[in-house]
């Protein structure tokens, strides 16, 4: 009987999966089998980013913020305004977004690390009303009510002019979600990745391995921001414009909604919810276009009241086992505790 | 520079009437009801409805404005929120969520998105001065009623044996139960009650904070600054803190008009970094 | 010999309960030391003080002479301080091979990179196998801790404090609430597994049998303060039972030289269990060894404590 041969090795858990390749793929030829469909695409993309960073903050960091459209809004207020008053580049627009989104992370995440989920919650929804506020009254430079209007970019790479149906910005939303989905990807199946894990699970026990929970919580909290700073970069650069909305209370409920649907903790629950949320939504507005958010509390209610596990009945379950293989593949069947 | 002060109390006794029910549900439940506001808003649009349109005076309509919140919370708790007391604090902020969407477009196509505004009674309208100090007489009449419900309160709360009880389910709701304590009845009355002061509330401030379908996201905010920095394990945190927050929020908006609500929000934000728990909170849970 | 772990004036109050009351802490390297005390004593709040998870009213910690008293409970478990819980404390959602591994990339400080994979370093992958092996979870080591049976908890509870290759130990009752044939067995996986020269423990617990197969100091600590804290020999060789027709002895005398610890009078004789001074002894005594349960007993003073202490 062999012993060391047949042992599964740490390092499988983060091969990449069939289905994962799948998933990509898919989004790669929606570029070219819906053009007619770019704009509600590039919609989908961005949103899926602004989830994948709460995913990293609330699924891996376990904090629970009520006020991540902060970072969302202030990646793209700060793209708008680099894009008006600076260059009109994109990548350089999208970097500062995200850098800005990520320097206020790090500056609010001492703010997380104490106090029970209560305190979390408001503090993180005051952050984002001060912010709001902020950008209210500072209506001279970020436009008030009305917006930033006219946020015009020049060309991707200096090539790729952005056109009107989208295709671009759908490729461009698509290229960034990718990359930074990567390293975030990377980042989970690291020992960091596992740490947070560890944090999460039983911080005592992390301490006791020497691990600093309050360094590494800082960390992902900064990293999640930038990551939705990056979003929200992308949302001023390809509709060109950036309003108050992008930091008013829904924003936050939303991107909840959406890894309510798709699940937390293995980072493609922010894409798959994504794509459903986006799909239920624009199905509810052509039905009832003033009052969607009825329905919206409705099918929230609906999903809390049926257990998260339970919603989409057997689809989820199969979705589970779906995230189980991306999760990593573990050959005991057992992974549900 | 007392008017201010006046003002200032007017307005916490006010938060503290409206989040008073949040704290007890907070502690008793832990259940984080982020749609505390919309019995609040049902309270004020009940209000408004009758003194606008069926001319029913105004202090008729408050013990009203109390039922028929409180009846809704003994609907809605044993069917909707009971099961949830278990889940994860992410799932039951959803629910209230989606709670408060609903709450706001029903009354929103029901009642449109325009100010609502509620006609006071002659003898509540205007101000006299005492001694130099100007006083407005709707908001004395407030100070006057929550200063009593308050004050019934905490009577309540010490003094009754419902209270006793209360107290011993929000310390530790296995052992009360296991002593006989009928747990579920104390949640379904503290739950009623608690939504019908968010009523009564919400009918009093439609006056002074104003009444629109946004209303329970407008001020969510503030009544889980006061239950966070007051604390939930009695009446009185809740009600300093309130004092504090409405005081605050006065004088911030008279001296320095152009931060406005950034004052509370900075305020809310240093308490909570220095005492997580709340200030008022004993040890941490 | 310098010890490796020390404490002055250690205390600790909670309110208007002191659970720590003026303890100098002493523990020689490389030895093993028997943390004993009744329930209620102090042990766990001895060990969490010591590791960083409660803070002192007073007094200082010292680790190799480093003043370590304001340290974070990770900072000391860098310098070598380890410790396993009582309750066990493990990641629910990880498995076993997925803890020893974090745990080792810790130790090696590699936790914090974040662009390989958990399992990329191979000799990681395969020192966590191999201590998952050393301790029976060979078979588990892929099931995700929440789902693992108990016996099998408590021994990946220690194999992660080994993980970190400590340089000293500290057990909190890792052999409580298990039967005395699983206790055996565990001990004896444990006793192996702390062979090394220059690992110094420290195990607490409130049985004293199984204990002194495991050490060879003894820490007594009750309520809250240290009775004992000496070489096992040297407590039994320091330690006698004096006994003598109560008529004649004077235990006062005694006082003066020696130190009394505990008094059996009957009305008709008188047992003293006393530790030996350098002064004179009454030649009315009568002199007798002392067992180590006695002196331990001694110590513990009240009846009920005795029960809880020899019950096993």
């Amino acid at each position: 009987m062999s012993t060391a041969s047949v042992r599964p090795r740490l390092v499988h858990a983060a091969r990449w999966r069939p289905l994962e390749l799948a998933v990509w793929l898919a989004a790669v030829a929606a570029y070219f089998l819906l053009p007619q469909h770019a704009l509600i695409l590039n919609e989908i993309a961005i949103f899926a980013l602004f989830a994948v960073s709460l995913d990293l903050i609330l699924g891996y960091g376990g904090i629970l913020s009520l006020g991540h459209a902060a970072f969302f809004g202030a990646g793209a207020y700060a793209a708008a305004l680099f894009a008006i008053h600076a260059m009109d580049d994109p990548l350089a627009g999208l970097a500062v977004g995200a850098l800005v989104a990520g320097l206020l992370g790090l500056a609010t995440s001492p703010l997380v690390l104490r106090g029970t989920d209560l305190t979390r919650l408001m503090v993180t929804l005051g952050v984002s009303l001060i912010l709001l506020e902020l950008a209210n009254r500072f209506d001279g430079i970020t436009g008030g009510a009305d917006g930033l209007q006219g946020v015009v970019m020049g060309p991707l790479l200096g090539r790729f002019e952005f056109d009107l149906a989208g295709r671009v910005a759908y490729a461009y939303s698509l290229a960034v979600l990718f990359v930074l989905f990567l390293a975030a990807r990377r980042l989970v199946h690291s020992p960091f990745g596992y740490g947070l894990k560890a944090i999460r699970d039983n911080r005592l026990r992390a301490q006791a391995i020497g691990i600093d929970p309050n360094r590494w919580l800082m960390a992902v909290y900064t990293l999640g921001g930038a990551y939705a700073g990056a979003a929200g970069a992308l949302l001023a650069q390809t509709t060109g414009f950036a309003s108050l909305d992008v930091l008013e209370f829904h924003r936050s409920a939303d991107v909840l909604l959406v890894l309510v649907i798709g699940g937390t903790g293995y980072l493609y629950g922010g894409i798959v919810g994504a794509v459903v949320f986006k799909l239920i939504q624009d199905a509810l507005a052509t039905a009832t276009p003033q009052y969607w958010q009825f329905w919206m509390g409705i099918v929230l209610i609906a999903i809390v009241l049926a257990g998260r596990e339970r919603t989409f009945g057997l689809a989820r379950e199969a979705l589970a086992r779906l995230a189980a293989r991306l999760r990593g593949g573990r050959l005991s069947t057992k992974d549900v505790a | 520079m007392l008017t201010l002060l006046f003002d200032g109390v007017a307005y916490g006794m006010l938060l503290f009437v409206l989040a008073v029910g949040l704290a007890v549900t907070l502690g008793l439940m832990n259940f984080a009801n982020l749609a505390h506001g919309s019995f609040a808003m049902a309270g004020g649009y009940l209000t408004a409805v009758l003194t606008n349109q069926a001319g029913v005076p105004f202090l008729l309509c408050l013990p009203l404005a109390f039922l028929v919140p409180a009846l809704l919370g003994a609907l809605l708790e044993p069917t909707l929120y009971r099961p949830l007391y278990q889940r994860s604090h992410l799932d039951q902020v959803l629910f209230s969520i989606g709670l408060v969407f609903v709450s706001i477009a029903a009354v929103d196509y029901f009642f449109g998105s325009q100010q609502q505004f509620v006609r006071l009674p002659q003898a509540l309208q205007g101000r006299f001065e005492v001694a130099g100090v100007g006083i407005g007489r709707y908001r004395l009449f407030i100070i006057v009623l929550c200063a009593v419900l308050t004050a019934a309160l905490q009577w309540a709360v010490v003094r009754t044996r419902f209270g006793s009880r209360l107290r011993a389910a929000v310390d530790d709701r296995a052992t009360a139960a296991a002593l006989g304590i009928d747990v579920n009845r104390i949640f379904l009355f503290t739950f009623a009650f608690g939504s019908g002061l968010a009523g009564l509330g919400g009918a009093l401030g439609a006056e002074l904070l104003g009444l629109d379908p946004t209303f329970p996201l407008k001020f969510m905010l503030y009544f889980l600054i006061v239950v966070a920095v007051g604390g939930t394990t009695g009446v009185t945190g809740p009600l300093a803190a309130a004092l504090i927050l409405g005081i605050a929020d006065v004088a911030g908006k008279y001296y320095v008009p152009e931060l406005g609500a950034f004052i509370i929000y900075s305020v809310m934000i240093a308490v909570l970094m220095l005492r997580p728990h709340g200030l008022f909170a004993e040890a941490a849970r | 010999m310098k010890p490796v772990l020390q404490t002055e004036g250690l205390c600790k109050r909670f309110g208007g309960i002191t659970a720590t009351n003026d303890v100098a802490l002493a523990l020689a390297p490389g030895a093993r030391h028997a943390l004993i005390g009744p329930n209620g004593a102090g042990k766990t709040t001895l060990v969490n003080l010591l590791t960083g998870v409660l803070a002192p009213s007073a007094g200082r910690i010292l680790l190799n002479g480093e003043d370590i008293t304001r340290l974070a409970p990770q900072a000391r478990v860098r310098r070598g301080l380890v410790r396993t819980f009582q309750i066990n404390q493990l990641f629910a959602d990880l498995t076993p091979l997925e803890t020893l591994a974090l745990a080792i990339a810790q130790r090696e400080g590699r936790g914090a990179r974040w662009w390989r994979a958990l399992g990329a370093d191979s000799a990681i992958d395969d020192e966590a196998a191999e201590l998952a092996a050393r301790f029976h979870l060979a078979d588990v080591m892929q099931r995700k801790a929440a789902v693992l049976a108990y016996g099998k908890r408590k021994l990946l509870e220690i194999a992660i404090a080994l993980a970190m290759r400590p340089r000293v130990l500290l057990l909190d009752e890792p052999v409580a609430a298990l039967d005395p044939l699983a206790r055996r067995d565990f001990l004896a996986t444990l006793t192996a597994a702390v062979a090394a020269d220059d690992l110094t423990v420290l195990l607490s617990s409130h049985l004293l049998a199984d204990l002194k197969r495991v050490s060879d100091h003894l820490v007594l600590l009750t309520a809250g303060e240290l009775a004992l804290c000496a070489d096992i020999d040297d407590v039994v060789a320091a330690h006698k039972v004096l006994t003598g027709p109560a008529s004649t002895v004077d235990v006062n005398g005694l006082h003066r030289h020696h130190h009394v610890v505990h008094v059996d009078r009957t009305p008709r004789q008188v047992s003293v269990i006393a530790r030996i001074g350098t002064g004179p002894l009454d030649g009315a005594w009568h002199v007798e060894d002392a067992g180590l349960e006695e002196i331990v007993l001694a110590y513990l003073g009240s009846s009920e404590t005795r029960e809880l202490v020899v019950a096993s």
